[in-house]
């Protein structure tokens, strides 16, 4: 069998502070194949954008340490290859698009200006991008790119494409910024795709559009996409896989109907309760006791316990194993996965 | 754009006549006697007056105003009291010659100051930076004219590589008037030899005077570049697999410039009113020192004339500077 697009496997990352080396990530495990939309949700802080970055290595190193594990794209471990290697991957194998389309533009050029360069850099690893020969001309090739950027935009529902090509960012709207933006994500040919909170800035229908646009374009370009964000809502209507984490691990991941419908770590639990239905009275809503724990000086065991209802003192001793309790459906909770069994049996 | 630049020139008119204005009424109100000291050591009171009468001076002082203001309107800037020369006259020798020296100077502080602080910052906290702080230090704590005279102590005593003052050799015929810029009147009319001697004599000085300025750009650009290179837009060019040369000198480093520009600007003015130091240490024969030397002699005409082209020259470069941040950044593009 092939490998994966994407896989995490036992991902371990430290940051350095005034305060001490904080223990930020600890044993990612994540898989995604094409075609795939995982949702990775948490709390702020959790890791999720970390997880992210750290794909396209674009964490800061110093302070971030990885102490363990590995990033394997489509079978080679990005955290092994040179800058200059990695450099070659961004844009070309794996897409970014980020949260804020207000500032991820760059003011002063040309929208066109900004996703030719994209192009353009890709075709150095690629030629194929613009379906030009290897030995195209410098004036060829920025004609090409032009016209894929114009493709593109096209592509991701700008109307007018082929005039406002030329305009600036900050003659676009929010939902059209985020639209250049993935545009710009995915003139590369990108296979993997990671999306950190693409939506959050945007207003509720239009992030519906985006969401259906990212779909789409799964489809299309035959993806597998990374979706971070702090939105369950989010995820039932765009994923097909979700992974949840709390303080730097992932305490339950699966298909999306599968957690999202039976969930079974008291955390994922708590998320789902934390939701306010329109049935919920005025002042019922409901939150979680306690606070995430200090990962400079993380818990021994669990890093949920503290705040769990269901804990065992046998939880603050070792971190808990992940268990399948269906197929696909990992849980990190001995306590909740054994209630299962028992119940079941 | 158009409606800006016009409704920004037709501002200049209220700042000229207030500049002016406060000039001519601080120039005769200063203790001392301007026209006697003119007159001569000798003079009567009976001559004093006549002289004071042969120059108008002894009309009321509004009357005066108004004859100069409208003399100007017509590029007459006045008579000297103490030398009876056309003030216009001496402003076209001296001007030029002032103008040349801060344009290279100025030249100069941005062709090296932007590329040096964009790259203290692209290499922040190791060699290129401390290099180039500790030499921006240096440059900013130097009085200039001390700066000059090391100059002249090093490459014009010393190695002998270049004069050591004025502005072209005395007994060769100087560059054909065209511009009044030497260098670029040689380059015009194909006088390659003229060129480098005029060169020769303007490099010192202009040295001298664009060290300071040079180091504040230099600092001022490494500022601005690494506030731009934590902007989003940044990030976003990384990962999606822009090169690092790219990124800083394309997108980086036309965001940071717009923050510079306004100090350009400013220096512009600064240096047109401080180049006197330098132009005295260097013998240079321009503003700085034809002013300073009608102020000594309480030589109110070429004072105030001098005040006013200064003014004149640094509020259109500020237009200037203002117009090129819509140029650099289309966000500020006046409608």
């Amino acid at each position: 069998m092939t490998s994966p697009l994407l896989e995490i496997r036992n991902l371990h990352l430290s940051m350095t502070s005034f305060e001490g080396s904080a223990h930020v990530l600890a044993g990612i495990d994540l898989t995604v194949n094409r075609r795939e939309i995982w949702g990775l949700v948490g709390e702020t802080g959790c890791g999720k954008s970390l997880t992210g970055l750290s794909v396209s290595r674009l964490v800061p190193s110093p302070p971030a340490q990885y102490l363990d594990g590995a990033i394997c794209l489509d079978g080679t471990d990005v955290l092994a290859l040179s800058d200059r290697e990695m450099q070659a991957l961004r844009g070309k194998r794996i897409g970014m698009i980020f949260q804020d389309p207000t500032t991820n533009l760059n003011p002063a050029f040309r929208i066109g200006t900004q996703l030719i360069d994209v192009a353009l850099a890709a075709a150095v690893r690629d030629p194929a991008v613009l379906d030009l020969g290897p030995k195209a001309g410098r004036g060829e090739r920025h004609r090409a790119a032009r016209a894929l950027a114009i493709r593109m935009l096209e592509e991701v529902g700008i109307p007018n494409a082929a005039a406002r090509v030329d305009d600036y960012p900050h003659q676009f709207s929010g939902g059209m910024r985020q639209r250049v933006l993935i545009a710009m994500a995915l003139i590369g040919r990108p296979n993997l795709l990671i999306a950190d909170e693409p939506t959050t800035a945007l207003d509720v229908s239009v992030q519906a559009q985006i969401l259906k646009l990212l779909k789409q374009m799964v489809v299309d370009h035959d993806m597998g996409v990374v979706l971070i964000t702090h939105n369950l809502g989010v995820v039932a209507q765009t994923c097909s896989h979700v992974a949840v984490m709390y303080a730097g691990t992932i305490v339950e991941s699966g298909p999306v109907r599968a957690v999202l419908d039976r969930p079974t770590h008291p955390y994922t639990k708590a998320l789902l309760d934390a939701i306010p239905a329109r049935n919920v009275q005025r002042g019922a809503l409901r939150g979680l006791p306690g606070s995430v724990p200090n990962l400079i000086t993380p818990p021994p065991g669990c890093r949920f316990a503290q705040r769990c209802p269901l804990a065992q003192p046998s939880c603050t001793q070792k971190p808990p194993h992940k268990v399948a309790v269906e197929a696909g459906h990992m849980v990190a909770c001995p306590v909740a996965t054994q209630a299962l069994e028992n119940a079941n049996a | 754009m158009i409606r800006f630049i016009v409704k920004r020139v037709v501002l200049i008119i209220p700042i000229l006549i207030g500049l002016t204005v406060i000039m001519f009424v601080i120039s005769r109100m200063l203790p001392g006697d301007p026209v006697g000291l003119a007159a001569g050591p000798n003079a009567t009171a009976a001559e004093i007056a006549a002289y004071a009468r042969e120059f108008g001076l002894d009309r009321p002082l509004w009357v005066q105003y108004w004859d100069y203001a409208t003399g100007l309107l017509r590029g007459d800037f006045g008579v000297s009291i103490f030398t009876r020369r056309e003030v216009a006259q001496d402003l076209a020798t001296y001007l030029p010659a002032t103008l040349e020296l801060v344009f290279a100077a100025l030249a100069l502080a941005i062709v090296l100051g932007i590329p040096a602080g964009l790259l203290a910052a692209v290499y922040r906290n190791r060699w290129p930076d401390y290099l180039s702080s500790v030499s921006a230090i240096a440059a900013i704590s130097m009085p200039r004219f001390f700066l000059g005279l090391l100059l002249q102590l090093f490459f014009a005593m010393w190695l002998m590589w270049l004069p050591l003052g004025g502005r072209f050799p005395i007994i060769w015929e100087p560059p054909t008037g065209i511009t009044g810029f030497y260098t670029i009147d040689a380059l015009l009319t194909g006088d390659f030899e003229g060129f480098a001697m005029a060169c020769r004599h303007l490099a010192l000085p202009a040295i001298a005077m664009s060290l300071s300025p040079l180091a504040t750009i230099m600092r001022m650009m490494r500022a601005s570049t690494l506030e731009v290179m934590q902007q989003d837009y940044v990030t976003t060019a990384r990962a999606l697999g822009l090169s690092q040369r790219l990124i800083i000198f394309k997108y980086v480093a036309r965001n940071a410039i717009s923050a510079t520009l306004t100090v350009i600007g400013l220096y512009f003015g600064w240096m047109l009113g401080g180049t006197v130091l330098v132009e005295t240490v260097f013998d240079w024969p321009g503003l700085g020192l034809y002013a300073t030397q009608a102020i000594v002699a309480q030589d109110f005409m070429p004072v105030v004339s001098v005040a006013f082209v200064i003014g004149l020259l640094f509020v259109t470069a500020n237009i200037v500077i203002d117009v090129l941040y819509g140029v650099i950044n289309p966000k500020v593009r006046y409608e």
